[in-house]
């Protein structure tokens, strides 16, 4: 043990004061024999987003269940950093989760947290596979609260009830909302899937939220006339194809 | 011999009887418009019957009770047949032009009369003693587990930076979970479970911090009414999970109680988001009260959901029963 390996540096994450600083005081009993470091706490996935982008970490210490965004929804968003890092999930009790970490081979935490099993938890990390985004969407039972788009190496998050619409293009989908557009490497009929009825399909390639649809008009285009919809908040109008005007009937009443 | 003062008896003899008239309509009749008249002419002699029925048997429900059962539903028999007679002859003008001979009446009174004393007896007996505790014992109400494990976390956090603050905190546990595993079966005061929940919202405190706030209105709260003990503490279980843990930004828990016209009501307010996924605890959690409710009160006691634009309410009201001394 004379060249010593470079310590771990350690994210906290959970929406709970007194989890974190038992967290807290559990990584300090640990530090004493695994050479790690805490690179801070944060109460919220938004606020471990930002850490993470200032700080790269080597470890997040994840809970699963917290507001807003949950922590399979953040481990999701974290697989789009530069240099993910390994995610070890923290519950206090959650039958399906549970269920599902057996299942995906994830690593995760019973809470009360004990000191043994998270210098264990911790000594797998250097060895452990990278998370699969395959087995957290099994792990995911809500709707995600937000997309995430990687822009100039950092992440952006868009919250779902900001989407104006969603049009797919080639690889990408392109995500609109009043203020702007982002790109996101998803598959439409898998955001389709997972959103249901916050969405409706207008054209084979383009999903609109419910909620910002104006109205339908009739448009000329080329000479043909056709319908369009008009939408809350952004100028922009999108064409509503032959096979999808059944759609409209819903709007008209 | 039933309860005739209990709401739900007499509410039971009145449906079943006008069920037993529409019987007799339909078997007299082929069209609607017959069955009408035929109702009309029925309810005539059916309803007043029926009005004094109920009232002399609550005005004698206490003289009922005394007796030995065959001699109270000979006693209940009697009533009926005095009152058909009393009614057949002061009431002619409520009969239909050509009455039937009063025997056809006694007869009619005397078969009805009989089939709900059955139909009590029966009843009474699925709710014996002995069911009605089974199945409130197997209704035992269960704590998450989820509240369980994140308060002992909780609690451990404390032990090293604020070791009064983790005692308390303990004591509120062990005090908590004695309620909980005790015997739960016969009702208790209103005062010890509002201690109760205060204990538990304390708990939750301890977690949730500045995020969990709780509004108490109980001045007027009848302290001695007696409830099913944990009437309230799982609801209130259930604002938290429901209502506080799914928001960044604080939320308002508010619990409203007090006595009105010889009920109590309990009002519980949480926030609420549409959007929230499962919701399947809740609805087991009220399930499991509303039926202890019924098992104490039977129709005495209600218990209303309201989802409102950004709260859920939940009220209940049950009969203010006085609590002894004892």
């Amino acid at each position: 043990m004379s060249d010593a390996p470079k310590p771990l540096c350690v994210l906290i994450v959970d929406d709970e004061a007194p989890a974190r600083s038992r967290m807290h005081d559990v990584l300090a009993d640990c530090a004493q024999e695994f050479p790690l470091e805490i690179a801070g706490e944060a109460a919220s996935g938004r606020a471990a987003l930002e850490l993470l982008e200032r700080v790269p970490c080597d470890v997040v210490l994840l809970d699963v269940r917290m507001p807003e965004m949950d922590g399979i929804e953040l481990a999701q968003h974290l697989l789009k950093l530069d240099r993910p890092p390994a995610v070890i999930f923290a519950t206090a009790y959650d039958a399906y989760a549970l269920k599902a970490f057996e299942v995906n081979a994830v690593d995760y935490l019973l809470k009360p947290i004990r000191a043994a099993r998270l210098k264990e938890a911790l000594a797998r990390v250097r060895t452990a596979r990278p998370l699969r985004p395959e087995a957290l969407r099994e792990l995911q039972r809500a709707p995600r609260a937000h997309l995430s788009a990687q822009e100039r190496g950092k992440i952006e998050l868009i919250p779902i009830g900001d989407i104006v619409y969603l049009k797919a293009e080639l690889k990408y989908v392109t995500v609109r909302t009043a203020r702007g557009e982002h790109l996101i490497e998803e598959s439409l009929s898998r955001l389709e899937e997972e959103y249901g009825e916050r969405f409706v399909r207008v054209h084979r390639n383009c999903l609109v939220a419910r909620g910002a649809i104006r109205g339908f008009e009739r448009a000329a285009e080329n000479g043909e006339a056709r319908w369009v919809v008009v939408l809350n908040g952004i100028e922009e109008k999108l064409p509503v194809s032959r096979r999808q005007q059944h759609v409209m009937r819903e709007f008209f009443r | 011999m039933p309860n005739f003062r209990n709401l739900g008896i007499a509410l039971r003899i009145v449906v079943i009887v006008n069920v037993m008239a529409l019987a007799a309509a339909i078997v007299q009749t082929s069209d609607l418009r017959q069955l009408w008249n035929v109702l009309l002419e029925l309810s005539a002699v059916v309803q007043p019957l029926l009005i004094l029925s109920v009232v002399a048997l609550v005005a004698l429900n206490d003289l009922l009770k005394r007796l030995p059962y065959y001699l109270g539903v000979l006693a209940v028999l009697a009533i009926e047949l005095v009152l058909t007679t009393l009614l057949y002859t002061f009431g002619q003008p409520l009969l239909a032009d050509k009455p039937a001979p009063l025997m056809r009446y006694w007869a009619l009174v005397a078969l009805a009369t009989g089939a709900l004393l059955v139909y009590f007896d029966l009843r009474g007996r699925a709710l014996s003693p002995a069911f009605t505790e089974a199945r409130l014992q197997a209704l035992q109400a269960r704590i998450r587990p989820h509240f369980l494990f994140n308060s002992i976390n909780a609690v451990l956090s404390l032990i090293r930076q604020n070791p009064k603050r983790a005692e308390a905190a303990l004591e509120d546990m062990a005090d908590l979970f004695r309620v909980l595993m005790a015997d739960n079966r016969s009702l208790s005061p209103l005062a010890r479970e509002v201690d109760l929940c205060r204990q538990y919202l304390e708990l939750e405190q301890l977690r949730l911090g500045e995020r969990l706030q709780i509004e108490w209105h109980i001045d007027k709260m009848p302290a001695d009414a007696l409830v099913p003990p944990l009437v309230l503490q799982p609801l209130l279980e259930n604002a938290v999970y429901h209502g506080i843990e799914p928001r960044v930004e604080p939320g308002v828990v508010s619990i409203d109680i007090y006595g009105a016209r010889g009920q109590v009501h309990a009002v519980l307010r949480n926030p609420y988001r549409h959007d929230g996924g499962h919701h399947a605890g809740n609805k087991m959690a009220l399930a499991n009260i509303r039926e202890r409710l019924q098992l104490h009160f039977d129709a005495e006691a209600t218990l209303d959901t309201r989802v409102g634009d950004d709260t859920y309410q939940v009220h209940i009201a049950m009969p203010y029963v006085k609590g002894g001394d004892s």
